[in-house]
């Protein structure tokens, strides 16, 4: 196997491990991203007809926020304890590392989401039609979250308290993703064809995969220099 | 061959040194002294490649260390104040997995073989925060046994260490040094090896 390969498949196993060991860090935003749908009923209005129509906002503002709270110590532990250093310093790209953080990240956080979604679908008396699209957005464009999300805290990690100016700095450019997103959920329900939100939404995460690595890798090297 | 010209690191608005100049042949061990706050560790940093210096090169064979990153990367192993050890890991698992970082793909026998090398052949399966802040610094000198680098940037080694630890390093840097290896040492304590010693002030 290629050594740079290798060294990224080091580094999405170590983190599968260690949220293998620290399984409840990894619980709690999942629990949030259920717990938010399930009190938009209780706030707003229980009616299965309201709630159908702000089913795909819900999903959506969920997975963002959830998203958002998984992200924040993407980066801190690593960053504590000295790895980031050592993976500035190896001799493999530092954007393939950084890739194979972000992996891991969306397989502990995207892929669960995308479990628990249906679940939240008929909390919300989503149509079957509408749950399989808002699948579908969501294996679209939860990547995309994690890799736009990893250069917001990658610029974040070196600052004391990152939290709430990370929300400020990443929360604006995951617009688009909510847009493409919720219309595409909309448009299903109402019958119209949704496959071009679905194309937007897989470019985003296409370009995101081969930019966002440089543009986080960058933002580690300024963080630990 | 590492050499180190006119170097000048301004951090925040405080003047760390200017117009410093060393050079490092195979064989040498440097040890860089100075008070607190006196930029050993700023001056190890850049050495390795973390951090730009505000005036002045570093250069490995000649070249300057940004040109021929891959490569000198490749033969250096930079030791900070983090360990880069995951408290959730076992040592070998933490040495295993710095090791693929590093670009070194080694079989498992060779890492449980310089784990036992620096003692800690009974603690190799329980996780590293069961472990004290010495035997955690010795998971991170065992990477220094594996690694075939020939620069050593060791920011402090000896801090927690114990007597027989710092034998332990002191013995390391031996055998480096003889093998043609260069290393920097930065220390409060007075190191004391079998080979020549130079030493850096910084003031």
């Amino acid at each position: 196997m290629n050594p740079a390969f290798s060294a990224f498949a080091a580094l999405i196993r170590r983190d599968m491990i260690l949220a293998y060991r620290n399984h409840h860090e990894l619980a709690n935003p999942l629990a949030f991203f259920l717990m938010f749908a399930s009190i938009f009923p209780l706030a707003i209005n229980p009616e299965p007809v309201f709630l159908q129509k702000m089913a795909p906002g819900i999903v959506w503002i969920a997975a963002l926020i959830a998203s958002l709270l998984s992200l924040e110590n993407l980066f801190r532990s690593d960053y504590d304890d000295g790895s980031i250093e050592q993976w500035v310093l190896s001799p493999h790209p530092l954007a393939l590392l950084v890739l194979g953080k972000v992996v891991a990240h969306w397989c502990m956080s995207g892929l669960p989401m995308l479990l628990l979604a249906p679940l939240m679908g008929l909390l919300l008396q989503m149509p079957p039609t509408s749950i399989t699209i808002m699948e579908m957005t969501l294996l679209l464009g939860t990547p995309s979250l994690s890799l736009i999300g990893a250069i917001g805290v990658a610029l974040t990690v070196g600052l004391k308290r990152g939290g709430m100016l990370l929300g400020l700095l990443i929360l604006p450019l995951y617009i688009p993703v909510l847009i493409f997103a919720t219309s595409a959920i909309t448009a299903a329900a109402s019958g119209l064809p949704v496959s071009g939100q679905l194309y937007f939404l897989a470019a985003m995460s296409l370009l995101g995969v081969s930019l966002a690595p440089w543009a986080i890798a960058s933002a580690l090297r300024i963080s630990v220099s | 061959m590492l050499s180190v010209h006119d170097l000048e690191y301004i951090r925040g608005e405080r003047l760390l040194f200017t117009e410093l100049a060393f050079s490092l042949h195979p064989g040498e061990v440097m040890q860089i002294e100075g008070a607190n706050g006196s930029g050993k560790t700023s001056l190890m940093r850049l050495v390795a490649g973390l951090g730009l210096p505000t005036e002045g090169a570093i250069r490995w064979n000649g070249i300057c260390i940004r040109q021929c990153r891959e490569a000198y990367c490749q033969s250096t192993v930079y030791l900070g104040h983090g360990l880069g050890i995951k408290s959730d890991l076992t040592p070998l698992e933490n040495l295993q997995h710095a090791l693929a970082i590093s670009g070194l793909a080694l079989p498992r026998k060779d890492a449980i073989r310089a784990l036992a090398d620096t003692g800690l052949d009974a603690f190799m399966e329980q996780p590293s925060r069961t472990l004290s802040a010495g035997q955690n610094q010795r998971i991170a000198l065992s990477r220094l046994i594996l690694h075939p680098g020939t620069l050593w940037i060791l920011d402090e080694p000896y801090t927690a260490l114990d007597r027989q630890g710092i034998n332990m390093l002191n013995q390391l840097l031996e055998r480096h040094s003889a093998k043609g290896g260069m290393a920097i040492v930065s220390s409060h304590q007075p190191v004391e090896l079998q080979v020549p010693l130079r030493t850096l002030q910084l003031s």
